[in-house]
């Protein structure tokens, strides 16, 4: 959702209202256009607002994320972040680590590409998407033919496989993680965990 | 939490112990501050260091890392002394006064049933003795021996105040200035919030931790108040979500079980989950558990999921274990019995005890597969940095696929918040380069196995070919469709259970919550608790309506939160038995003559008469528990328990180690260390300039807080010789780190037994990626050994000693 009417939008708009009218008041006229000539545009009237919470503590701060770009077509960049004010726990304000929101999003450190490690290499080297997916899927495929217990000693069907593990995110939506457990769960992965663990 | 942040500004009194809210989770520690600058309230902080919470506290005390429930059992002992109990609480919506079976005891430190060989005990005894039609005995005059307030009475005996400070280095006098303040809070206005985190989790009894404040505030009469509760202050943005959801390996979605071997099939499964009420008139709603499992079977597999199948339970995987968590999986890794290995957004190289062992384990595998938006210490644990990650690479066979994920900017869904609020996000940015989205990156993955197993065949596929998994595009389901499905809607007609003529919702329109639920196979649900999120009104997660009448920090309609939007769990017990508000001032919910209303949805049925059903709905028993029969591995009282490794031998029986019923494997036992060696208390925390092992790849909170060090008081550092900003070496029995030391005044020595004992303060956010200048963590010193009911590793209190030494090496970059 983005803000239909962002408060810098009616600010802008109220704003600029005023002082034409009490610069045009007091007999400058001329002065007016050349006072709006000079002042530079504010940097996010031309971005688009989107509301999103920090991804870090559980406070769950309201953040708006300023953008330039579509979203959609690809290519949005995101300029700003700041509190959101209208929300009800942080009214706007940031801690030392949400603040800085924008250096996460832009970390130099961001993977931007799939990378693979062969056996004994001392480094990654890229590989395509459908490559990785695919060699996943054998892998998985294989390991799960291989090693898939089926029943225990009793004959009760116990459909468990261990040799596989899977552990979950901490910040990943809980949209996310349904299409994840359902996966994993189906798969009949034992060792499956989140960071809740810890 | 059982409250929200919005909650806390409704207090009276703080206690902050086991977290260090104004460091770690500044901005709703505001509400904190709220509080304090409009109702006058006070905060209380306890804490090994004197943190950034404890310099803004009313009133701070020290204690010994590890010691807590000792200190909270001699809190319990000093209100039941002093008659600081909030009486009609306690007799009407606790155990109090309900009988235990005459077997149970204890004695040395240990529960009647102990069984040494298996770490484990036989908890026959730890029952209520049940009469003849069913229910729990009870003496309401709580004079019978056997009643549970006597037991409890008897239990924290020993806890006196000298005791206290003999085992927590709490002196006596701050104890009992602290035990006044809070005693303050059982009259019936008068409401304490206790906020906690890791500070309390990451022992080997960290349940037992939690459950010591939990009986606390029962006795104060503080649990289902506008500004009390038990305020698990979570770490990460949707670690709640991802716990409500099961992501668990002994969990399902909304808190239903993993079946085990025992569960030979679906009617063997519900036969142990009747949840029969234990005393007359009450709710029990786990009774309802057929309905949730079988929506839940329904959400997975579809059309294929049928009564005769059992609802495809056999598809699950059974478990032979109590748990398959990542201290058993790490374990098998490193014993070579585990091949693949999926990291998702997780670092589990910095966030695990013990990463020696970590490192050799995961250079068992044959695949690590990690999904993450940044770089990982996982995803190159086989690279070198020097003594940052002293690996040789040729050495190590594990092949590595590192697959990048798009970060929260990018995505759309919800998150759930500490106070169980689902929040829904938009995304405001790209993804960067061929970042993929997790539900992308998960579909793939399925549907390429699935494919696999179409054209070959294999071992069991049903499980993965019946999978439900309708989505418009098979290749990326939305988070719309996602969400959707974890709310649940109707396969068939679902009507209403008395009024069988009144509709409820027709095939496939989305359930309006979970008391549209059916055990016929006619609804499902991926997550019944988080059913109600999006129904036929919407989106209810996306709501930003601010109203907030009469200013009780609710905000009903602003996000949705679960149980059926319910802000304030327990709510029915902020009144008297008569539904009258114990507090005037602090309306929450109350009965009005026909039925329950006010400002938060009430957690009862509406229409359930003041005096019949009990507040504590979800139990069987209607009331809270003081005693918690058979449900904790490690006992139905909290006991004293020292850490695994400690510098003082258990007061209740010196031949103890540990938490006896914690699991620990036989090599990580044999890595335990004693105090001769390692005569100081190491304890790990947070910083509020950094978020974990991410903001270390932020360049600006890299400039804020650029390095890695570690905290010794300045009496250690004399005895020891080193000055501020010196390199020095801590090492444990496990492993060895060089930091800076910062020799600061937060930390004193504690008087322990007649001992001084000296902690070492070790922050957790460097590894060798990133901005920041590269760093260890305490992970690499921390004992493999993990709480005996949830397996939460021991990452506040192990023995290190310390040294000064020279800086370390590099190695090579990335």
């Amino acid at each position: 959702m983005n803000v239909d009417l962002s408060r810098r939008g009616f600010l802008k708009l109220a704003g600029a209202g005023v002082a034409a009218t009490s610069v045009g008041a007091m007999g400058f006229g001329e002065a007016e256009a050349a006072e709006i000539a000079h002042v530079r545009a504010f940097k996010l009237w031309t971005t688009t607002e989107a509301r999103n919470t920090c991804p870090y503590c559980s406070v769950a701060c309201g953040v708006i994320l300023y953008s330039k770009g579509d979203v959609k077509a690809g290519g949005a960049e995101i300029l700003h972040v700041e509190g959101d004010a209208d929300h009800p726990t942080n009214r706007g304000t940031l801690c030392p680590k949400g603040a800085a929101l924008k250096d996460f999003i832009h970390a130099p450190t961001r993977l931007t590409e799939p990378r693979y490690r062969k056996a004994g290499a001392d480094r990654f080297e890229p590989i395509t998407w459908d490559a990785a997916l695919d060699k996943i899927a054998r892998a998985l495929k294989d390991d799960r033919d291989a090693n898939l217990i089926t029943t225990n000693a009793e004959g009760v069907t116990v459909n468990r496989w261990t040799s596989t593990g899977f552990l979950a995110a901490s910040a990943t939506t809980n949209e996310t993680a349904w299409a994840t457990t359902k996966v994993v769960k189906a798969l009949g992965v034992a060792g499956f965990d989140n960071q809740a663990r810890v | 939490m059982t409250n929200s942040w919005t909650d806390i500004k409704n207090t009276d009194l703080v206690i902050v112990m086991g977290g260090n809210a104004a460091e770690a989770h500044p901005c709703g520690f505001k509400w904190v501050t709220e509080a304090k600058a409009r109702r006058g309230a006070r905060l209380i902080v306890v804490d090994p260091r004197f943190t950034r919470t404890a310099s803004v506290a009313d009133y701070y005390a020290p204690i010994r890392p590890g010691s807590d429930i000792a200190w909270l059992m001699g809190m319990i002992r000093w209100m039941i002394e002093n008659d600081k109990v909030q009486w009609d609480y306690v007799r009407n919506y606790t155990n109090a006064s309900l009988l235990v079976n005459e077997g149970f005891g204890w004695s040395d430190g240990l529960f009647t049933g102990y069984e040494p060989e298996k770490r484990n005990y036989d908890m026959s005894t730890w029952e209520y003795q049940i009469g003849d039609d069913g229910f729990a005995l009870t003496d309401p005059t709580l004079r019978d021996p056997r009643c549970v307030w006597n037991l409890l009475k008897a239990h924290v005996d020993p806890y006196t105040p000298e005791m206290v400070e003999r085992i927590c280095g709490t002196p006596k006098d701050r104890f009992l200035r602290i035990a006044e303040m809070i005693g303050e809070c059982s009259a019936p206005d008068k409401v304490m919030t206790s906020m906690y985190a890791l500070g309390w989790t990451q022992h080997s009894k960290g349940a037992q931790n939690i459950r010591g404040m939990a009986m606390l505030q029962l006795i104060l009469g503080n649990i289902g108040m506008r500004g009390g509760g038990m305020n698990a202050l979570r770490g990460h943005s949707n670690i709640q979500g991802l716990t409500d959801m099961g992501l668990m390996s002994n969990l399902l979605p909304g808190y239903l079980n993993m079946p085990t071997e025992k569960d030979t099939d679906f009617d063997t499964y519900l036969s142990k989950r009747q949840y029969k009420p234990l005393r007359p008139d009450q709710t029990s709603y786990w009774q309802n558990y057929p309905k949730f499992m079988v929506s839940y079977l329904k959400a997975m597999w579809g059309d294929h999921a049928t009564k005769e199948n059992g609802w495809c339970f056999d598809y699950l995987p059974k478990l032979d274990v109590a748990n398959y968590d990542i201290l058993r999986m790490f374990d098998m890794m490193y014993k070579g019995e585990v091949n693949l290995y999926f990291c998702q957004g997780f670092n589990p190289l910095l966030a695990f005890p013990n990463r020696a062992k970590l490192t050799t384990a995961l250079s068992k595998l044959k695949l690590l597969v990690t999904m993450d938006p940044l770089e990982t210490e996982t995803s190159r644990f086989w690279e070198n940095h020097g003594d940052f990650n002293d690996v040789d690479p040729a050495a190590i066979e594990t092949e590595v696929i590192q697959l990048p994920t798009t970060c929260f900017a990018e995505e759309e869904g919800s998150l759930t918040n500490s106070g169980r609020w689902l929040q829904w996000h938009w995304p405001g940015g790209s993804p960067p380069g061929e970042a993929k989205h997790d539900t992308w990156i998960m579909a793939q993955i399925f549907l390429r196995v699935r494919e696999l197993y179409r054209q070959e065949g294999g071992t069991v596929p049903e499980p993965i070919l019946n999978l439900n998994w309708d989505y418009a595009d098979p290749n990326e389901p939305t988070a719309e469709e996602l969400a959707k499905e974890i709310n649940g809607r109707a396969l068939g007609q679902v009507t209403d259970l008395v009024d069988t003529s009144k509709v409820l919702a027709e095939p496939g329109k989305l359930l309006q919550n979970f008391t549209q639920l059916r055990d016929d196979g006619s609804t499902s649900s991926g997550c019944w608790i988080y059913s109600g999120c999006w129904n036929e009104q919407g989106n209810n997660m996306a709501r930003r309506d601010t109203s907030d009448p009469d200013g009780t920090g609710a905000y009903l309609n602003w996000s949705w939160s679960w149980p059926v939007n319910r802000r304030i769990l327990y709510n029915r017990a902020s009144a008297d038995l008569d539904g009258n508000p114990w507090d005037p001032e602090r309306k929450l919910v109350w009965w009005n003559g026909e039925k329950w209303i006010g400002y938060d949805v009430p957690d009862i049925a509406v229409t359930a008469k003041p005096g019949t059903v009990m507040p504590f709905i979800m139990n069987p028993e209607g009331v809270s528990r003081l005693f918690s029969r058979g449900l904790m591995r490690d006992g139905p009282f909290p006991i004293h328990m020292e850490p695994f490794e400690s510098p003082v031998a258990n007061f209740l029986n010196p031949d103890l180690r540990g938490n006896p019923a914690a699991r620990i494997f036989e090599d990580d036992a044999a890595q335990l260390a004693t105090s001769a060696d390692f005569p100081h208390v190491g304890t790990s925390y947070r910083l509020t300039e950094h978020f974990h092992y991410w903001t270390k790849h932020n360049p600006v909170n890299s400039v804020l807080q650029p390095e890695f060090f570690v905290e010794i008081s300045e009496e250690l550092a004399k005895e020891k010789g080193i000055g501020n900003a010196d390199w020095v070496r801590v090492w444990s029995n496990r492993g060895s780190i060089k930091a800076k030391a910062y020799v600061t005044k937060r930390l004193k020595p504690l008087m322990c037994d007649g001992k001084a004992l000296h902690v070492v303060g070790i922050p957790l956010h460097w590894g060798f990626t990133g901005a920041a200048r590269k760093g260890f963590g305490p992970n690499s010193l921390t004992p493999f050994v993990g709480d005996a009911n949830v397996e939460t590793p021991e990452s506040k209190a192990f023995l290190v000693n310390i040294e000064k030494t020279t800086p370390p090496t590099e190695g090579a970059t990335s």
